[in-house]
């Protein structure tokens, strides 16, 4: 797809789904938020899953052989499918050996994965989805736009209007949710009544003893498992683990993550065949129990090879929870549709694409996940889905073809990536190299790029946005500045290493500026050397080999300080977020957390001066002055947005922070031509929480820019208001 | 087992049951009665204090009173504090048809079978799973119940799916 063809595409679903889509997830994330805050043992919890789930991973041979033979000594079956057609054939040949013609299924993305409807139907036989999200998709012919909730893109209206079209009624449904479910329900009720063979799919599997749990909160998966006399159950073989136990933690995580609720209405713990009669409805006699039949189909289609890939092996983790989808910015714009592929969705879905189907089907999802990260905390195992989305995008851009325009870029950029990539991509995530020539001459440099004529042709060649304004060189970088500056406090105990980060650097120099006049104020001996971008930029256009590079330069960079016992205090947070996090994937474990352990988010290193004897009074103050506070979405992840807060408190004001996931901006993702309109729309949910007038300031630089495109207005760093210059 | 643990359980389940009502097997039959809607029908109680015997429950239904029936009675296992959660034991008694089928759900539960949360439940199931494929007796499937069936596949949550609309709880203590 063309970046206009995507674009269109995006303004499609966000038009006919986003609203319905927003106000659903969205809902859900506000709920999980709260229960997961309540819910003590989360982390506890959380780790539990996390290595159960590891540990069946790695056993995962020895796990499938166990429950084999743990099923047969139940009485049912088990077949190991290797792929889709496999699997649809075997369930084909179920129906066929039983005489059957009607199957009744609960809910099941797997079953989506293998697109086992169509295969049925086109075989002759009749199928009835019972999920009443299912039952809707399947009379709309339309695919899932959740994992978890597959119609949340249709309003009731929607599904009012699609029943009377489809079903010849007396008298036609109203829009009331009532009404609507008493309907579904009888229709579906029905048809299960009438089924041959129920189909399940299956939350878990337990190994010891061939238990499958279910999690429902409707009643139709136990229906479609106990009413007929045939039970399938069809499951990936990730969701094996060993014991009954082991299904605690998952039980007490997955409704709190998933749907806000503290736990489904139903936890169906079969282990089948189940010992109570089945019934037919049609001659009123029960079937004796020793007859029922169950059949285990476990689906490889992927998972094995997934599970020697030691970066997407994570996914096979997922419990399909639905979280990260709710906690995403850009989700909760457009959904599934939008943000999905052939059958999966959201952050994770781009790695249950690459895996089942290849990456192709993973392409244009992928850049939907900016790597805001705020649907890590979210993860009730763990899951890395950011950096999930990294590696989809690295490889992406070693698989794609060069173009013509491309030769243009290569030359002038000095990465470690293949000449196929995206130019846009090339030109993000080589950014220090364009600021690093611009401020050679930033008059000459901010001019061309404000004239017309330039801001055309990176639109055209670059995608990146013309509607956007972008940002303009400083006369003088913030290294440029302090080099050869005399250092107030030369004796001081504490002496750190203010990181001269590219957007500080080059483009805001006065909020470095002012951290260095009011880390000195409070006593500090402040250092900037020069030090190589993070690796951020590169890192988030999915170029892993130049962002690893950039982390090497870095710790070449900055060891020395770190032996003579300096600090390193970051400005930006997503280039904390790289120190604490990502530079475990790029640098070897020792060098990683000698960076992690020593740098600290700017405020965060105020807060600790404040709280080790330095006196707020040092700095301007002011009796109780109203200010709005956006963070940034890496910030709150690590969990650091509440010292700027505290600090500026403490510094007089009344402080409100903005409680949205992500500002939309999301370092270059707003800048992009094809994503500018969601962008906005993201943004327009950040407008809301903005005052009418008064200040807003902000931490990260592109969320900075986002919010003065929304209200024309300068929003500073914070550190700007604490500037002794500024008195 | 301490009152505490039961007045812990009776709160939680009024979170998301329609009633939670204490009393001791001399009270349950009037009890039982008050929240019957007939036609009723229910599987055989384990317990030796309380029996649907004298009751108006049909503890044996053809599917066309199963179809039929306004109420459904059976007795719970395990049950949860921390949830108000129930277990449905399947039996061969019927239990699960009987708690899904109709519209309103009783529960009778035993106050000893209130364990104070999930580890504690798990490791109930696990021992229990085990032994009843070990002695190839009932036992290895029961279905965790908190509340009634509910969907928000319809805008709004809505009470009442393929599963009970409405669910009350007696707890028996001795």
């Amino acid at each position: 797809m063309s970046r206009s063809e995507k674009a269109d595409k995006i303004r499609r679903v966000m038009e006919t789904d986003g609203e319905n889509v927003a106000e659903s997830v969205r809902g859900k994330s506000d709920k999980t938020g709260a229960v997961i805050d309540s819910f003590e043992p989360y982390e506890q919890y959380r780790e539990e899953a996390r290595r159960i789930k590891e540990e069946a991973i790695e056993s995962l041979p020895e796990r499938i052989d166990e429950v084999t033979e743990a099923v047969e000594e139940n009485g049912g079956q088990v077949y190991l499918a290797q792929d889709a057609e496999d699997a649809n054939q075997y369930i084909e040949g179920v129906m066929a050996d039983r005489g059957a013609d009607h199957i009744a299924k609960s809910k099941s993305m797997t079953t989506e994965e293998l697109e086992l409807n169509d295969h049925l139907e086109a075989a002759g036989y009749k199928i009835t989805e019972t999920d009443l999200g299912e039952f809707i998709i399947q009379q709309a012919d339309e695919t899932p736009s959740h994992l978890v909730g597959p119609a949340m893109h249709r309003s009731p209206p929607d599904i009012a209007e699609l029943f009377n079209e489809m079903f010849d009624l007396e008298e036609p449904l109203s829009a009331d949710p009532q009404e609507l479910t008493q309907f579904a329900r009888e229709r579906v009720g029905d048809r299960i009544r009438d089924a041959d063979v129920g189909l399940t799919g299956a939350n878990f599997v337990v190994t010891e003893t061939g238990t499958i749990c279910l999690v429902t909160n409707e009643g139709n998966a136990r229906k479609t498992a106990v009413t007929p006399p045939a039970h399938i159950a069809v499951a990936g073989i990730e969701k094996l683990v060993p014991t009954v136990s082991d299904l605690q933690p998952f039980v007490e995580l997955i409704a709190k993550t998933g749907t806000g609720q503290d736990i489904t209405s139903y936890m169906s713990l079969l282990t089948p065949p189940v010992e109570t009669d089945s019934v037919d409805f049609e001659t009123d006699t029960y079937g004796p129990a020793e007859d029922r039949s169950f059949h285990l189909v476990l689906i490889d289609n992927g998972r094995m090879a997934m599970r020697e890939d030691d970066d997407l092996r994570e996914t096979l983790y997922c419990i399909r929870c639905g979280a990260c989808s709710n906690a995403c910015a850009n989700f909760q714009s457009t959904g599934g549709h939008a943000f999905g592929g052939e059958t999966y969705s959201g952050g994770i879905g781009t790695g249950w694409e690459a895996g089942v189907y290849g990456l192709d089907s993973a392409a244009d999802m992928n850049d939907l996940c900016t790597g805001c990260s705020q649907c890590v905390p979210k993860c009730p195992v763990k899951i890395d889905i950011p950096w999930i989305n990294t590696v989809v995008r690295d490889r992406l851009n070693h698989s794609r073809e060069p173009e013509s325009m491309d030769f243009l870029v290569d030359g002038l950029t000095p990465d470690e990536e293949p000449s196929g990539l995206d130019i846009q991509k090339r030109v993000f995530g080589n950014i220090e190299t364009f600021a690093k020539l611009g401020s050679i001459a930033p008059t000459l440099s901010n001019a061309a790029i404000e004239s017309g004529t330039v801001q055309k042709l990176l639109d055209r060649f670059a995608g990146i946005d013309s509607r956007r304004e972008l940002p303009t060189l400083a006369d003088e970088t913030l290294v440029e500045w302090a080099a050869g500056r005399p250092n107030p406090n030369p004796d001081a105990d504490r002496e750190i290493v203010l990181y001269p980060d590219l957007y500080t650097n080059y483009f805001s120099p006065e909020r470095g500026r002012a951290a260095v006049r009011v880390l000195e104020e409070l006593g500090v001996s402040v250092r900037i050397p020069s030090v190589p971008e993070s690796g951020r930029a590169p890192l988030s256009q999915g170029m892993i080999d130049t962002a690893d590079g950039k982390a090497s330069a870095v710790y070449a960079a900055l060891s020395e300080h770190i032996d003579a016992g300096r600090d390193i205090v970051v400005i930006e947070p997503s280039d904390l977020a790289m120190f604490q996090n990502e530079y475990e994937r790029l640098l070897p474990a020792e060098s990683a957390d000698r960076i992690a352990d020593v740098s600290y988010e700017l405020f965060e290193y105020l807060y600790g001066l404040l709280e080790n004897g330095a006196e707020v009074d040092a700095l301007p103050t002011v009796d109780g002055e109203a200010l709005t506070y956006h963070s940034h979405c890496q910030q709150r992840t690590l969990e650091l947005d509440p010292y700027t807060t505290e600090v500026l408190s403490r510094a007089g004001y009344e402080v409100t922070e903005t409680d949205v996931e992500c500002c939309g901006m999301a370092g270059s993702f707003g800048y992009k031509s094809e994503y500018y309109e969601l962008s906005m729309e993201v943004a327009s949910r950040l407008d809301d929480q903005l005052p009418e007038t008064g200040p807003v300031v902000a931490s990260g630089t592109s969320c900075g820019e986002q919010i003065a495109a929304l209200t024309d207005d300068e929003t500073p760093h914070p550190i700007t208001l604490l500037d002794p210059d500024a008195r | 087992m301490g009152t505490d643990i039961v007045a812990q359980f009776t709160d939680s389940a009024m979170e998301t049951v329609d009633s939670c009502t204490r009393t001791d097997p001399d009270g349950f039959e009037e009890t039982l009665a008050e929240l019957v809607a007939e036609p009723a029908v229910g599987a055989p109680l384990p317990s030796e204090s309380v029996s649907l015997e004298d009751t108006v429950v049909d503890t044996d239904p053809s599917v066309e009173e199963l179809s039929a029936a306004e109420t459904g009675v059976t007795q719970a296992g395990t049950a949860i504090a921390d949830y108000g959660t129930v277990t449905v034991e399947s039996r061969p008694g019927g239990d699960e048809l009987v708690s899904l089928y109709p519209p309103r759900h009783i529960v009778i539960l035993e106050a000893d079978d209130i364990v104070p949360d999930a580890t504690a439940a798990f490791d109930r199931f696990e021992t229990q799973v085990r032994e009843a494929r070990e002695n190839g007796t009932a036992g290895a499937t029961r279905v965790l119940e908190t509340g009634a069936s509910a969907t928000g596949d319809m805008g709004g949550l809505v009470s009442g799916v393929h599963g009970p609309t409405e669910v009350h709880i007696v707890v028996i203590e001795a």
